[in-house]
């Protein structure tokens, strides 16, 4: 009954509700018997998946508001797309109210999961695996909610993504909590977004672990109000893999938390271990672009108080060594690149903890190339009392439906 | 292709074209006019009956011949291409309910309306309908339903969740043919959420059959002006005319604001004239591996370094463009736009 009116709630003014349950199974027909079931669904459904192996085609598609797809757990219920012909992703998602829950995607050809102006999504105990490990040839992310107002992923797991394991962009309202990111090129990414929580999350093996950028060009534009709070970020040593041409194609190896042209990102109470370039780095968009609406500078980005080792032995960067040997082997925990954005000479592009020590590459001007990297040691000014950053993360109402 | 002679400034097509009246069509007199709608109140079935039901019949059964009225054959300047698959397109226009001009746009079809396109490969005796997809404009908004022919031709079933069979493309490709699923329907047909109509845009018809269709009554009014899309499969035109003209019917109906792909930044219509918008010099967004190593969507004279040709030369899943639709390359389509590319100057 709770479910049931928890669901009159989130619908009111939507179809009447049957809140039928729609049971599949593994085996012949799989793909047309699921598929049909998520066409046929009707507001406050559930799709439940049996446990067992379903072998899929095709990617499958969910257009019905307020359908939650049920599996028996992200090691039983799993979505085998490894002989895909067709369709960009796994599974896409263009509905709100969606409930993703307790299944996994293996090798879909494309993205995993895709939600496109489906507001109000969540994501839990989902698990998106490409399953040879991190190859160029592995599809681009395994979650990727997009254009949405309500997001929320939670105690899942994408490993193998060839650009972001958990990927939120052009979005609002958005939680990513209790998840693990392992293998991916970029762990988890908050893209031309703004009101983010990312916490509580285990980031190892991906060549970045947490990025939050900005970037020119799309219909979505002003990332930011950002909270990266109490993850686990470590060893994130894995070579790029992505294919060249991608944004994060440029992310060095070994970094561990990066934020990249955005405004008011506070980092604080993270564990972030292991990352050989940089632990932490805050940087300026590095490419020219031609949109006026764009900001390609960080702005008030906060590195607060957080768990960091003395910094990086092993840079992934032009003159490694040379810059090693000038810092007496391990380089300070934080880099930047310099910039500020000339436009507002009073905004601070970077406050730190008095303790997290820094470097800068001294550039002067957007899109400079590295080669003209003057680098030298970098004291930030201390931050002072975080900005009232509002109501932020996914809506109670998404948080609500898990219990 | 070939199409009905009613194609384009045909005397048959003054006489809104009827199921059984044209034998010469292709060659396959028959099917031809069993793809052809039967009639009104069979479209009129209401949303969930038509979801739910295992089938719907929209076809005359009978080989008899008969006129279907306020039924219109019609043909796109630049259509889009499917793998090589024959199209068989037609609008139902009800009763007293004549379409209605909406300038450049899309022709306004008022609700009872319907938009039947049967996809159909072979030459002659061998020539099969494979599948007819349907556009019902009901009340509530407009239903994109899939039909999938049966091996005796006699009729098509509701495929909601789509097929996949094995056929033999014009160009000789053997491939497994996607039938799209109810929802693959709306990701192409749709805008902000709703589900639209994609092809019959006043620039995409002839002057002579909006003229016909006028003067049978099943149009108001003749477009005050309208662009014309040219002749695709005539090759007549400039090379950007034309290629803005295929990536406008085969791309922009995701990539445009409000389109399915509209978080990509890539806007692909027709009118849109911004350089970047329509990817010249434009880095990827999602592209994964389907950048191909590439760095911009558009470098101009240069198709090789260009993701949008990468992208459109490819079959393959995750880099295939466009997603649905397509399992083989339109090796036309790739010339002319990499020759459009070519033609740029160097930046």
């Amino acid at each position: 009954m709770t479910r049931f009116a928890l669901g009159a709630l989130l619908l009111a003014g939507a179809a009447p509700l049957a809140a039928e349950t729609h049971v599949i199974a593994p085996g012949e027909g799989a793909q047309e018997r699921l598929q049909e079931a998520l066409i046929l669904a009707e507001p406050g459904d559930e799709i439940v998946l049996e446990a067992g192996r379903y072998t899929l085609t095709d990617g499958l598609s969910l257009d019905v508001d307020g359908v939650t797809v049920r599996g028996a757990g992200p090691a039983q219920s799993v979505l085998d797309f490894t002989t895909q012909q067709g369709a960009g992703e796994g599974l896409l998602v263009t509905s709100d109210g969606v409930t993703l829950r307790d299944f996994a995607l293996e090798n879909p050809k494309g993205d995993g999961i895709k939600s496109k102006g489906a507001d109000n999504i969540v994501y839990h105990r989902i698990r998106v695996t490409w399953t040879g490990g991190p190859k160029p040839e592995n599809g681009a992310y395994g979650i990727y909610p997009v254009e949405s107002t309500g997001v929320l992923v939670s105690h899942s797991e994408v490993s193998g993504a060839s650009d972001a394991g958990i990927y939120v962009g052009q979005s609002t309202k958005i939680t990513v909590r209790n998840s693990i990111a392992t293998d991916n090129v970029a762990g988890i990414e908050i893209e031309n977004s703004r009101d983010a929580i990312v916490t509580d999350n285990y980031v190892t093996r991906n060549t970045g672990g947490i990025l939050v950028f900005d970037l020119p060009g799309l219909p979505v534009m002003g990332g930011g109000n950002v909270l990266v709070k109490n993850n686990l970020v470590s060893g994130n040593n894995t070579p790029n893999f992505a294919p060249p041409g991608n944004i994060v194609g440029g992310v060095p190896r070994g970094t561990g938390i990066m934020v990249m042209a955005n405004e008011k990102v506070w980092v604080e109470d993270n564990v972030v271990m292991d990352n050989p370039t940089a632990p932490f780095m805050v940087i300026a968009y590095t490419q020219a672009f031609d949109d006026a609406r764009y900001n390609p500078y960080p702005r008030e980005v906060v590195i607060a108080d957080n768990t960091v080792d003395a910094g990086a032995r092993d840079p992934d960067l032009p003159g490694g060594e040379m810059l090693l040997a000038a810092f007496g082997g391990t380089l300070p925990p934080l880099v930047t690149d310099g910039l500020a954005d000339p436009g507002s000479p009073d905004v601070h592009p970077l406050a730190t903890h008095p303790d997290i020590r820094g470097w800068s590459l001294g550039l002067s001007r957007q899109g400079q190339p590295l080669a003209e990297a003057s680098p030298a040691p970098f004291a930030a000014p201390a931050y002072t009392s975080p900005w009232d950053m509002g109501d932020i993360g996914a809506p109670a109402e998404l948080e609500a439906r898990l219990k | 292709m070939r199409l009905p002679n009613w194609k384009r400034g045909s005397s048959e097509a003054r006489r809104s074209p009827s199921c059984g009246g044209d034998a010469r069509a292709g060659g396959g007199g028959r099917s031809f006019r069993r793809a052809c709608p039967c009639g009104r109140e069979r479209c009129r079935r209401d949303g969930r009956d038509a979801a739910r039901a295992v089938r719907i019949r929209l076809f005359r059964r009978s080989r008899r011949a008969g006129a279907c009225p306020r039924v219109a054959g019609y043909a796109l300047n630049t259509p889009l291409w499917s793998d090589g698959a024959d199209k068989l397109r037609f609008v139902y226009v009800p009763q007293g309910a004549p379409l209605e001009p909406d300038g450049e746009g899309l022709l306004r079809f008022p609700v009872g309306s319907a938009i039947i396109k049967t996809f159909a490969f072979g030459e002659g005796a061998e020539r099969r309908l494979i599948e007819t997809r349907v556009l019902l404009h009901r009340a509530e908004g407009w239903v994109a339903l899939p039909y999938r022919w049966n091996d005796e031709q006699t009729d098509a079933a509701l495929a909601l969740a789509g097929a996949r069979l094995p056929i033999t493309t014009p160009a000789g490709e053997e491939i497994s043919y996607r039938i799209p699923n109810k929802n693959q329907c709306k990701s192409c047909h749709s805008k902000d959420g709703e589900v639209i109509p994609i092809g019959p845009k006043a620039r995409n018809l002839s002057a002579e059959w909006l003229t016909d269709m006028e003067r049978a009554g099943l149009l108001t009014a003749m477009p005050e002006s309208f662009d014309t899309l040219p002749d695709w499969s005539a090759g007549e035109g400039e090379t950007a005319a034309l290629a803005r003209a295929y990536l406008d019917v085969n791309c922009a109906h995701c990539h445009q604001l409000g389109g399915a792909a509209s978080n990509s930044g890539l806007d692909l219509r027709w009118e849109q004239d911004d350089p970047h918008a329509i990817g010249i010099g434009k880095p990827p967004v999602a592209a994964g591996r389907g950048a191909g190593g590439l760095l911009v969507s558009i470098a101009p004279g240069d198709p090789d370094a260009s993701i949008l040709a990468y992208r459109m030369q490819s079959a393959e899943p995750g880099i295939a463009m466009p997603e649905l639709g397509k399992e083989t390359v339109d090796h036309d389509g790739v010339a002319v736009v990499r020759r459009w590319i070519s033609e740029m100057p160097h930046q």
